[in-house]
């Protein structure tokens, strides 16, 4: 397995390198790509970006969970959460590139 | 929103870029996103969240329908973990911890 962290600065330099627009501005927009991503789910929407996959917004109720030391019931507050359901073509690409002796 | 309305939106705020160079910006990001993930790498964006890569070793599972042993082979799987702040802004602010 990779052992490297892939961060925005690696974004910024592969938007550089394959768009042709200044570092500075790379930079500038990858931030507005990611900015946009998040105000849309914020807003309760979903975003699909086709062949890589879907974050979608999910609301859960309040429930019951247990403090697994004591095991003390305790209340769980509703709550927005996220999730990222990856498409089938990265999941095979993935697989694909991962598992040894895979065609 | 799908990419199109991604792409079109960061272009209105861009008049000086192409809708095509969005294009290539947005597609330049997943890009990298997902050879990252191919090679078995980390990918971090903080405040956003990170991606990575969980592998699932072989296991002998069994037909529901039959009973039958079947040899499933090894897999690795995208993962994603939403990030502290993304997960606040999801909740008008509030800090409700990891659990999902």
């Amino acid at each position: 397995m990779g052992s490297h962290t892939v961060t925005r600065a690696d974004l910024c330099e592969a938007v550089y390198q394959k768009v042709g627009l200044s570092r500075t501005e790379s930079a500038e927009l990858v931030e507005q790509v990611l900015a946009e991503i998040s105000a849309s789910l914020e807003g309760g929407e979903s975003v699909k970006l086709s062949s890589f996959g879907s974050f979608v917004v999910r609301s859960k109720g309040e429930r019951i969970g247990r403090n697994p030391k004591t095991g003390e019931e305790v209340p769980i507050s509703p709550r927005r959460v996220m999730v990222f359901k990856p498409s089938n073509v990265l999941k095979q690409r993935i697989n694909d590139a991962l598992v040894e002796g895979a065609s | 929103m799908i990419k199109s309305e991604l792409v079109q939106t960061i272009a209105e705020r861009n008049p000086h870029l192409y809708q095509r160079d969005v294009e290539n910006i947005v597609n330049a990001i997943l890009d990298e996103v997902t050879e990252a993930l191919m090679r078995g790498d980390r990918v971090e964006l903080r405040g956003f969240g990170a991606f990575s890569v969980k592998n699932r070793p072989a296991r002998v599972g069994r037909n529901p329908r039959t009973g039958q042993k079947v040899e499933v082979g090894e897999k690795f799987v995208p993962f994603f973990k939403t990030g502290k702040e993304m997960r606040e802004r999801l909740n008008d602010g509030t800090d409700h911890g990891e659990d999902d």
